[in-house]
């Protein structure tokens, strides 16, 4: 306290420190507050009512309309296509993007130069720079039964009935699966490249003087090393898989038969077409448990093989 | 590497990829392998490159001339029409104006949330930054189902609904969540010297944020901004709830509303298209390094 002591670690200081810091923290508190705690506790109180909407009545229904969700097929129907988009989302883009990233950067950047491969680089991401209405529409003019461009080359090579790709219950998920992994490659290939930029090239060296080919240079160094941002790109891109909701709106609107309904497009219709605004909220407030579960389970089992190994 | 990459759609005329002038380093890659290797990668572009091309293709013919040779053919001439088409059914310079506001706005006062919150919590060390980190971590998870009925009502109420301020102060908060987990981090790697000499040269709080972080900040908040501005224009679900109206309209939301209502021409539809992506392609040419620097910004901790 004594103004006599110039020294940075004056117990005013200290005191102040925390009373003071927490102003900056006001402005996003109250943002987080009205954007995001709020209206997720509001969803949460909805999903214990019965409710059409706007000026008609609620009634309470307790836990009845998650007990309703446990039973409901289509529910579950559409929880289960959330598997799918993890594959599309996730698991295919993520081991393309391994490869892709190892063979931009230890292959061609080192034959063809770096302007080579950071083009390619470029061109793998622009899909994720596409607004998905853009991408959205792109893909149903290619899918198109009668005038899509896949169809129409089919058939220019005799193939006159070519499969409707996205009419076709059986077919129509994987070809929303199709546009999402066109969609998705760029993001792992570019954060892996990245990564693959901090590791120390004397490790590729002293393999390649030992004679290690690209493949043991693959497993041995490239996938170890970049193994954070592997786990990075799974965790984000697993959260992104569950919350799809735009593509199946834009490409499908959930059809044809309810094939391609997911999740998020479940509570859409509950809250905005059905008139089914607690089950839509149960819907909501069950998949953000789901996603905060698996995000903390793969965070945790991140956290347990790091200490592991170190 | 070729056969995983997803089944091509295929194009008629082989797309004109310029291959990259090979630079010859040291005797070892001489192998004519990687010239294979080389062709694959180029293949795997022009398959993520073809979608692009057909809408460019398909944007400047006639529909008459589409619904006669098809997606894949040559248009018989390049016309405008289709865009000036579009222009006349869709007002594109108000949703273009609401886009750029919109997104402009996220971006700039997302990114000054998340450094003036990123301070108190990296820099500040306010007690339980650990839990306010968290929280915030949720917010960037959280679906948007489980907001958005609550937002509609919310924005309703306060006379927001269809007012492009409705979606600037949710993405804001939405963007700054994330912003402000991964300045925080960075801001944890500044060199306590720095800023203890600023404390010595008296230096206030407010001033040492503005004048020695945001400076030595500047790169990854350009990153951000970029980021933001990206992301928001490319929003769709919750622009799409809380902006019934065609006056508040978002250049995404326009193309979507029009391709809703029946009838209207696919090559229309295709100079729409263009031109909804033009402006974040522009961004993101004009950007295209800093924003590789960026998507792994949040990577390594």
């Amino acid at each position: 306290m004594s103004a006599l002591v110039p020294d940075r670690r004056l117990p005013r200081t200290r005191r102040s420190r925390s009373g003071s810091y927490w102003l900056y923290l006001i402005p996003i508190a109250a943002g987080f507050a009205v954007v995001v705690a709020a209206p997720f506790v509001t969803n949460i109180v909805l999903s214990l009512y019965q409710w059409k909407g706007g000026m008609a009545p609620k009634h309470w229904y307790g836990f009845g309309n998650y007990l309703d969700l446990m039973h409901d097929a289509d529910f579950w129907h559409a929880f289960k296509n959330s598997l799918f988009m993890i594959i599309a989302i996730v698991v295919v883009p993520t081991l393309i993007g391994v490869v892709l990233a190892a063979v931009l950067f230890d292959y061609i950047g080192k034959a063809f130069g770096n302007r080579a491969a950071s083009f390619l680089r470029a061109t793998y991401y622009l899909p994720q720079i596409l607004p998905i209405a853009v991408a959205g529409f792109i893909w149903s003019t290619i899918l198109d039964p009668r005038q899509g461009s896949i169809n129409t080359y089919l058939r220019s090579i005799g193939i006159t009935s070519g499969p409707d790709w996205l009419g076709d219950p059986q077919l129509a998920l994987y070809s929303v699966m199709l546009m999402l992994i066109w969609l998705q490659i760029g993001y792992p290939v570019v954060v892996f490249m990245a990564a693959l930029q901090r590791v120390d090239p004397e490790l590729y060296e002293a393999a390649e003087l030992d004679g290690a080919g690209w493949l043991r240079r693959f497993r041995a160094i490239t996938v170890p090393q970049i193994r954070p941002e592997v786990f990075f790109v799974v965790l984000t891109a697993t959260v992104g898989a569950l919350k799809v909701f735009a593509p199946i709106l834009i490409l499908t609107g959930g059809g044809p038969e309810n094939s391609t309904v997911v999740p998020s497009y479940y509570a859409y219709r509950n809250f905005f077409e059905l008139s089914r605004v607690g089950y839509g909220a149960a819907i909501a407030t069950f998949m953000s448990v789901v996603i905060f579960a698996i995000a903390a389970l793969l965070i945790v089992w991140q956290r347990r093989t790091e200490r592991q190994e170190g | 590497m070729k056969a995983e990459t997803p089944p091509a759609p295929p194009v008629a005329p082989a797309p004109p990829r310029p291959a990259a002038r090979p630079v010859e380093r040291g005797p070892r890659n001489r192998h004519p392998l990687r010239w294979l290797v080389l062709l694959a990668a180029v293949v795997t572009a022009a398959v993520m490159l073809a979608p692009f091309l057909l809408l460019v293709l398909n944007a400047f013919k006639t529909g008459a001339d589409y619904s006669t040779h098809g997606p894949l053919s040559w248009p018989t001439a390049f016309t405008p029409d289709a865009f000036s088409r579009y222009l006349s059914l869709v007002d594109f310079p108000r949703a273009l104006g609401n886009s750029v506001l919109i997104a402009g706005a996220v971006a700039f006062l997302g990114a000054a949330l998340s450094l003036v919150s990123a301070y108190a919590i990296g820099i500040g060390r306010v007690r339980c930054n650990g839990a306010i980190l968290a929280l915030l971590l949720l917010a960037t998870m959280v679906p948007q189902e489980a907001l958005v009925y609550p937002l509609f009502y919310g924005a309703e109420r306060t006379g927001l609904l269809n007012s492009v301020w409705s979606v600037v102060i949710v993405f804001t908060v939405l963007q700054a969540a994330f912003g402000t987990y991964l300045l925080a981090s960075v801001m944890t790697t500044l060199p306590k010297e720095l800023l203890e000499a600023a404390v010595i040269d008296g230096a206030s709080r407010w001033q040492i944020l503005w004048r020695v972080v945001f400076p030595v900040l500047r790169p990854t908040l350009s990153v951000l901004v970029v980021f933001f501005f990206i992301w928001t224009w490319n929003e769709f679900y919750l622009p799409l709830i809380l902006l019934n109206d065609p006056a508040a309209q978002t250049v995404p939301i326009a193309l979507a509303t029009l391709r809703g209502q029946h009838s209207i021409d696919i090559t229309v539809l295709n100079a729409g298209s263009l031109l909804s992506l033009l402006p974040t392609l522009v961004f993101y040419l004009v950007f295209q390094r800093t924003l590789s620097r960026g998507v792994t910004a949040g990577a390594v901790k």
